[in-house]
């Protein structure tokens, strides 16, 4: 059904959906974070959260103790190797549908301590993140918005379809492999499947 | 039946929406007991110290001993005069380890 056909329906007084929406109105309306933070990042979520920023507003208040019963995760800081493989395994603890904001530069990249022997160079290198949020450190605003924009490509999913979310498809990936400390390196270095590998051209 | 068919409903739904819509992939790392992130060492069937026994008395006392004195104290009306003796019997015993306790110092603490 077209969209303007539904809005003249609406004026009507008639209220059209299909299961879909109705399905990703339902997920996108609580989205459950999981309570977990890892720097500084998370004082700026947990400001998020509070009175004055009302991440109730979004039905996201709901900050889950456990893996089992959250659908977000917020990497909220730096991730050092010594934490990777901790949040790799509390993520594929988490039950499906999941989705991950990176938080904050150090986050995406490493951040200010991008060249330190003992940062990750972006949590995206082992787990699929779907959205990132630049800032050192985001200002709650921008997490909100981080909110606005995963209730955007949740709406956006379809129930079946070669272009089904991961969630939705028995063939896909389900676990992502955890990384162990190896002798000079975390061991992968990172998750082909997720995150390919840059050529550098010089 | 009406009412059963209310509750029922949308279980059915949920169980129906379950098995059509989402595939369930189980794994080592999703299955496992612990949820901290950590992999858990060692096996949790271990002795403890024997430093620990002020605990456990602690524990009988004021945790095991009033699972005891409920169902007692509802019952108490109807019991023979030897189920009142063993429950005494029980309670002096864990008396005594009140005394022990209290002799120790155990309960004071700031």
């Amino acid at each position: 059904m077209d969209e303007g056909l539904k809005i003249e329906l609406g004026k009507q007084g008639v209220f059209v959906t299909t299961i879909e929406e109705l399905y990703n109105w339902g997920r996108r309306s609580s989205i459950w974070p999981m309570q977990f933070g890892l720097a500084c990042c998370a004082i700026e979520m947990i400001a998020t959260t509070m009175a004055r920023y009302d991440l109730a507003r979004f039905g996201a208040e709901v900050f889950r103790p456990s893996p089992r019963q959250a659908d977000l995760m917020i990497i909220s800081g730096t991730v050092t190797k010594k934490m990777a493989p901790q949040v790799v395994r509390l993520y594929n603890q988490m039950a499906e549908p999941k989705y991950v904001i990176a938080m904050g530069a150090c986050a995406i990249s490493g951040g200010p301590f991008k060249q330190g022997y003992n940062v990750l160079k972006g949590i995206d290198r082992y787990i699929p993140v779907d959205v990132h949020i630049p800032g050192c450190p985001p200002r709650p605003e921008a997490l909100i918005q981080a909110f606005m924009t995963l209730q955007k490509k949740i709406d956006g999913q379809h129930l079946t379809g070669p272009d089904r979310p991961r969630f939705l498809d028995a063939g896909a990936q389900g676990e992502f492999p955890v990384p162990v400390e190896g002798e000079h390196d975390l061991e992968p270095a990172s998750n082909k499947g997720v995150w390919p590998v840059p050529v550098v051209i010089r | 039946m009406a009412a059963l068919g209310f509750g029922l409903t949308p279980l059915a739904l949920a169980w129906l929406w379950a098995k059509v819509y989402s595939p369930a992939k189980p794994n080592a790392v999703k299955n496992s007991i612990y949820e901290c992130g950590l992999e858990s060492k060692g096996d949790a069937w271990m002795q403890f110290h024997s430093a620990y026994y002020i605990y456990a008395i602690i524990f009988l006392v004021f945790d095991v001993e009033s699972v005891f004195l409920l169902p007692f104290a509802v019952a108490f009306t109807g019991l023979s005069a030897a189920a009142c003796v063993a429950m005494l019997a029980f309670v002096l015993m864990l008396v005594e380890g009140l005394a022990w306790a209290w002799a120790k110092g155990v309960l004071t603490w700031a």
